[in-house]
């Protein structure tokens, strides 16, 4: 539908932007950590544009879901990937699109239980209406004012699309 | 006794694990897929995920048991549920309380799952059908019948090392008459389509029924090993023997005891698997159960993710699919 985004053009402006705010903290060597798995596909790029030294992790977030009780095992499950020790380490999370914040809650929850992180950065590729928690992005690609029963989702991973439908909760 | 009715909720979800036995080859990889995700959370700084907070799970052990016992324990810790552990013989049973009033007591207390060891073939399933409806029941162990989770943490072990079950022949060795671990690995194996399933064993210890297993049955060792790419030992269960189903412990050793020259017979990367308790000089020699080929201690570890796995799915339904009428 919305053809006109260029998902790659937004990553390219991320991967400006990222340089930026861990230039400007000073965060040495910074560990690019995707949940997946549409933050897996945009940290993968990222990671390959920033050539940080360290693996990209990747998150799966199931084991720590807040509607496990009610939605049950997500059905596809692939373990969590930390290659590198995340204690002391400045960490950029990365995820497709922000929106009740929910999954960065719940991602947050998971790193802890590496390690305590020096810092952890946010930049996710959509950034849309619609918060249920109090988390913010550091870094956005694109920021988009959807109504409720909208939504967005990133195909790929290869090309890299966004996809905005309106049919009344979908679900995801 | 297949249970599919009562093991499945009515998406076809996993309500129950009382048996292997029924249940689809994809239901099985999905448990073991899950499994692989649980085994991850072992090797982290904190080993723990808080899936089932909350959630209370009570190990009812009518029979002796550590490893199983301890492990379920350490699954059920490992997923932040609350465990309570009864050891049952020194409990109310004894000052002759019923099962089911036992049972109901439990209830009470809000527990969410039931994990069942006992000595009689068909207990867990009785409990199953006892329960409240939101209440799980886990299979630790009934009698000669079956012991599910023991044969899926054989089955995640046997995948980590040969992911290609239609490709290999597995040889399960010793007392199968009395082993519910026996039962539930041949009906895993098959479902899960392996090549052959074997059994060796003498004939005293080979069940009347094991037509119906899908099994080749061999009494010579020697011959059953011959090219296999698994070896499951079983235990030599002296406390379920009665008569005169053997000569001697020796002389079952000399027959049967899986030594390094034996294995020699199976392929030169077959792996040695054994549920424990080991009889070391009984069923296998000390070369073996310590040797670079054996998996033993490996098949202890996967017992946890295997487990956490179970009580994740069982409990991890949508209360609106759970049985419960709407």
């Amino acid at each position: 539908m919305s053809d006109d985004i260029n998902v790659n053009q937004l990553i390219n402006e991320m991967a400006s932007a990222i340089q930026l705010h861990t230039t400007s903290h000073a965060y040495d060597a910074p560990l690019m950590i995707g949940i997946k798995t549409g933050g897996a596909w945009i940290a993968k790029q990222l990671h390959q544009q920033l050539g940080y030294n360290d693996p990209l992790g990747e998150l799966n977030i199931a084991f720590y879901r807040d509607d496990f009780s009610t939605l049950g095992m997500h059905p596809e499950v692939s373990p969590s990937q930390l290659p590198t020790d995340v204690n002391n380490r400045h960490i950029i999370l990365v995820d497709d699109v922000l929106y009740t914040g929910r999954t960065i809650r719940a991602a947050m929850n998971e790193i802890f239980d590496y390690g305590r992180p020096a810092s952890i950065t946010l930049a996710v590729l959509v950034n849309r209406s619609g918060r249920e928690l109090p988390i913010q992005a550091d870094i956005t690609g694109k920021t988009m004012l959807l109504k409720e029963g909208e939504h967005v989702k990133l195909l790929g991973p290869e090309p890299l699309t966004l996809s905005i439908d309106n049919a009344k909760s979908t679900g995801t | 006794m297949t249970g599919n009715t009562i093991q499945l909720d009515k998406n076809g979800n996993l309500k129950h694990f009382l048996t292997t036995e029924g249940l689809s080859q994809s239901l099985l990889q999905k448990i073991l897929d899950h499994a692989e995700s649980f085994a991850s959370v072992g090797e982290r700084a904190v080993k723990k995920v808080p899936l089932l907070r909350g959630k209370t799970i009570a190990n009812l052990f009518f029979e002796p048991s550590t490893r199983t016992r301890t492990t379920f324990e350490l699954a059920a810790k490992r997923l932040s549920a609350d465990i309570l552990n009864l050891n049952i013989a020194t409990s109310a049973t004894s000052k002759g309380e019923t099962l089911s009033d036992t049972l109901h007591t439990l209830e009470a207390m809000h527990c969410d799952m039931f994990v069942v060891r006992h000595a009689n073939s068909g207990a867990a399933h009785y409990i199953a059908t006892q329960v409240a409806p939101h209440i799980s029941v886990i299979n630790a162990g009934d009698g000669r019948h079956a012991h599910p989770t023991q044969a899926m943490l054989d089955m995640f072990t046997i995948r980590r090392h040969k992911p290609d079950f239609s490709k290999l022949r597995v040889a399960i060795v010793g007392d199968i008459l009395h082993s519910r671990v026996a039962r539930s690995e041949i009906h895993a194996l098959n479902t899960l389509g392996v090549l052959e399933t074997r059994i060796i064993a003498p004939h005293t210890l080979i069940p009347k029924d094991v037509e119906n297993l899908g099994v080749q049955v061999y009494h010579d060792m020697d011959q059953g090993l011959d090219g296999v790419d698994v070896v499951m030992m079983l235990r030599l269960q002296k406390e379920r023997m009665t008569g005169a189903l053997l000569p001697s412990e020796y002389e079952y050793f000399q027959r049967y005891g899986l030594t390094s020259k034996r294995l020699e017979k199976a392929n030169p990367d077959a792996i040695v698997m054994h549920p424990g308790p080991i009889n070391r000089g009984v069923e296998i020699d000390s070369d073996v159960a310590d040797g670079e080929r054996s998996v033993i201690l490996q098949q202890v570890s996967h017992g946890i993710a295997v487990r956490m796995a179970v009580m994740a799915m069982t409990m991890g339904r949508n209360p609106e699919n759970a049985g419960a009428t709407e």
